[in-house]
């Protein structure tokens, strides 16, 4: 007996209920799988951010608080580094490279660094990628600047521009370093890290921009005149550390937290990129098990208009019985029903979601740096949508089990 | 009549007792009823004198708590279910008052339902006929042969009468050995209720098919081989459910 064939046309009969259960598990579909594929890639984009570095320095302050200012430009330090420290843990044995921050200047809304050569040749992200120029070079001149994919892009820079620079993070026309304007030498490929988001400087650069100024003020009067001799920086925000070997990495961590006088702190990237995914992920948690109820929801829609019209089809059970349907094949019927409908809405809900990441893709990159990928369900979404299936299943044989009761009671009679 | 007696009886009920609970009073009890095969057997009784539940326990929808069901040879009460289910799929062909289609099937879709339950009506109508579309166009055909017309329409345009020869050549479908008719006609006007059991008993003879005929109105009485009376066969202690 082909039961697809029966419970198709069945269902086709009732068509405006029918698709209304699809679309209704088709959105929970689409909720519960795009949820979790962006949470997937937004946890693999945020642990992506940084690789390749072993330590993290910075004024002593907390883990998460460092990680957030060196790595992700937000937020402030309490303190800067001494750049005496700083020489003398850069010199130590075993330290391959160090990347300098200096943080604290911001143009349009951007965040400029201050950092070194290394940094183009050291710094990694994702799988160990280095960063790579679209167009320029890097800086070689005290006022020029290398910024990242998402400022040129959204500023509409191209190489060779002039940028103004402001003091602090926020502009206004008091604040900006007008006398000394900065040319752009080169853009960053995009990375989809806030390395998009950073004007780069050099660390002479940095100092230069600031050079007269007292604090937030410019001095009135012209001091001393600016050359590269005179831009030794006093103090940076922030260094990354690469080194010859993991192992010395807790060695050298202890060095900096216990044994130097300066109040530093050292961390590693990993440890403090899992405790600030632990804190962001609650919400994410939220929001899955918010989807989790509308697929509830969705599924006991689908009971409710199963269990409703069975009242209605007890007739058309009264004339399978007759033409010798057992009631396994009443059953069969009615489960087949609730699993067509439950596959529809999870192919529906797949295809309209692919759709819309295609569709969404680019608006999402731009808008939040997050890249979703068009790949074949994971084996999360795929057991999402096998305990979809089942749950349907399970769905399908309440309706099955009370059609079964009343069959018992109606037996063949049609005049109901 | 040596060779009908050689055989066992179509239908034989005895002593049945049913009841819908174990601890209720019998709805239910019968006598004797004994359908030989190829016999014509009219069964009067008005409504409400348990016809739907004997003809549920032919069916094998429900089995009695006590006596003897025996039909096509096979004792009811030693059955499982699924093996009932697969007599009346196999043998048995219902037409009922009203309401015979399944409203979402097309007609030839609803004649060719039995088909789908039993291999060995498949199988007949593929032996006679070629395929079972053709058997149901076969039997389309002859009870519709004033109206030509579609076969694939929709079965809520048909009027009762249309509806009620689609549900005969369902039940006809496959060569049943068991017809069982539950008020087929009372629904039809004088006319059609005429024509209607003018190509039953065609088919019907030329399928050489047993025809239990259940209805209160003696009108056709006497186009049967015998006229049983329902309150012989059952006696029941309240309502018919």
């Amino acid at each position: 007996m082909n039961f697809r064939l029966l419970a198709w046309k069945s269902l086709s009969s009732r068509r405006s209920t029918a698709i209304l259960t699809v679309t209704s598990i088709a959105v929970s579909v689409m909720l519960l799988l795009g949820v979790e594929k962006i949470r997937f890639n937004a946890q693999s984009s945020f642990a992506n951010t940084i690789s390749g570095t072993d330590l993290i320095v910075g004024a002593r302050s907390g883990s998460i608080q460092l990680l957030l200012y060196s790595v992700f430009r937000i937020g402030n330090a309490t303190n800067n580094i001494s750049w005496e420290s700083y020489q003398d843990i850069a010199q130590k044995k075993g330290v391959k490279w160090t990347i300098p921050i200096s943080l604290g200047d911001s143009h349009r809304g951007f965040r400029v660094m201050g950092t070194n050569k290394d940094y183009f040749s050291f710094y990694q992200y994702g799988q160990k990628r280095n960063l790579q120029l679209t167009s320029g070079k890097p800086f070689s001149d005290i006022f020029d600047a290398v910024i990242g994919s998402e400022v040129a892009k959204s500023l509409h820079y191209s190489v060779g521009d002039e940028i103004i620079i402001s003091h602090g993070t926020v502009s206004t026309p008091f604040s900006e370093h007008k006398d000394k304007p900065f040319i752009i030498s080169g853009i960053f490929k995009q990375t989809g890290t806030p390395v998009d988001k950073t004007v780069h400087v050099s660390l002479e650069g940095i100092e230069a921009m600031h050079f007269n100024w007292q604090g937030l003020v410019k001095k009135r009067k012209v001091g001393k005149i600016l050359s590269k001799a005179n831009l030794k920086p006093e103090s940076i925000t922030a260094f990354l550390i690469g080194l010859d070997s993991k192992i010395m990495s807790f060695k050298l961590q202890r060095y900096i937290n216990e044994d130097i006088p300066e109040p530093l702190l050292a961390i590693f990237p990993g440890i403090a990129l899992h405790e600030l995914w632990s804190l962001i992920s609650v919400a994410e948690q939220a929001l899955l098990i918010i989807t989790i109820f509308v697929v509830i929801a969705s599924l006991a829609g689908m009971l409710a208009v199963s269990l409703a019209g069975l009242n209605e089809r007890r007739r058309e059970v009264a004339i399978l019985r007759s033409v010798g349907a057992s009631h396994w094949h009443i059953m069969g019927l009615l489960i087949t029903e609730t699993l067509l409908l439950t596959v529809a809405g999870i192919l529906l809900g797949i295809a309209v979601l692919y759709s819309a990441i295609k569709l969404g893709q680019p608006i999402i990159e731009a808008k939040y740096g997050l890249f979703i990928p068009i790949s074949i369900p994971n084996e999360r979404e795929f057991a999402m949508a096998s305990i979809l299936l089942l749950t349907g299943f399970v769905v399908g044989l309440i309706p099955a089990y009370q059609a079964y009761r009343n069959s018992l009671a109606d037996g063949m009679s049609t005049r109901l | 009549m040596t060779q009908l007696l050689l055989q066992p009886p179509l239908i034989l009920l005895d002593d049945v007792e049913f009841c819908w609970h174990a601890k209720a009073k019998p709805i239910i009890k019968s006598g004797k009823l004994c359908v030989e095969r190829k016999e014509h057997v009219f069964i009067q009784g008005a409504s409400g004198s348990g016809k739907s539940t004997v003809l549920n326990i032919i069916g094998g929808i429900v089995t009695p708590q006590k006596g003897l069901v025996q039909v096509i040879g096979k004792d009811f009460l030693q059955l499982k279910e699924v093996q009932r289910d697969k007599v009346r799929a196999d043998h048995i062909g219902f037409i009922f008052q009203l309401f015979n289609l399944i409203p979402y099937l097309s007609i030839l879709e609803n004649v060719t339902l039995p088909c789908r339950f039993s291999d060995v009506r498949r199988q007949n109508a593929i032996e006679r006929s070629g395929s079972v579309a053709n058997e149901a166009v076969y039997f389309l055909n002859r009870l519709y042969s004033e109206s030509k017309f579609g076969f694939d329409r929709n079965t809520s345009e048909l009027s009762v009468g249309q509806q009620q020869r689609v549900a005969a050549a369902r039940a006809l479908i496959g060569q049943p050995q068991l017809i069982i008719a539950d008020e087929p006609t009372s629904s039809l006007d004088y006319d059609s209720r005429q024509a209607f059991m003018d190509l039953l008993f065609d088919e019907v003879n030329t399928s050489g098919s047993t025809l239990l005929y259940v209805s209160h109105d003696p009108t056709h009485k006497h186009l049967f081989d015998r006229v049983v009376e329902m309150s012989t066969i059952s006696t029941q202690s309240s309502a018919d459910l």
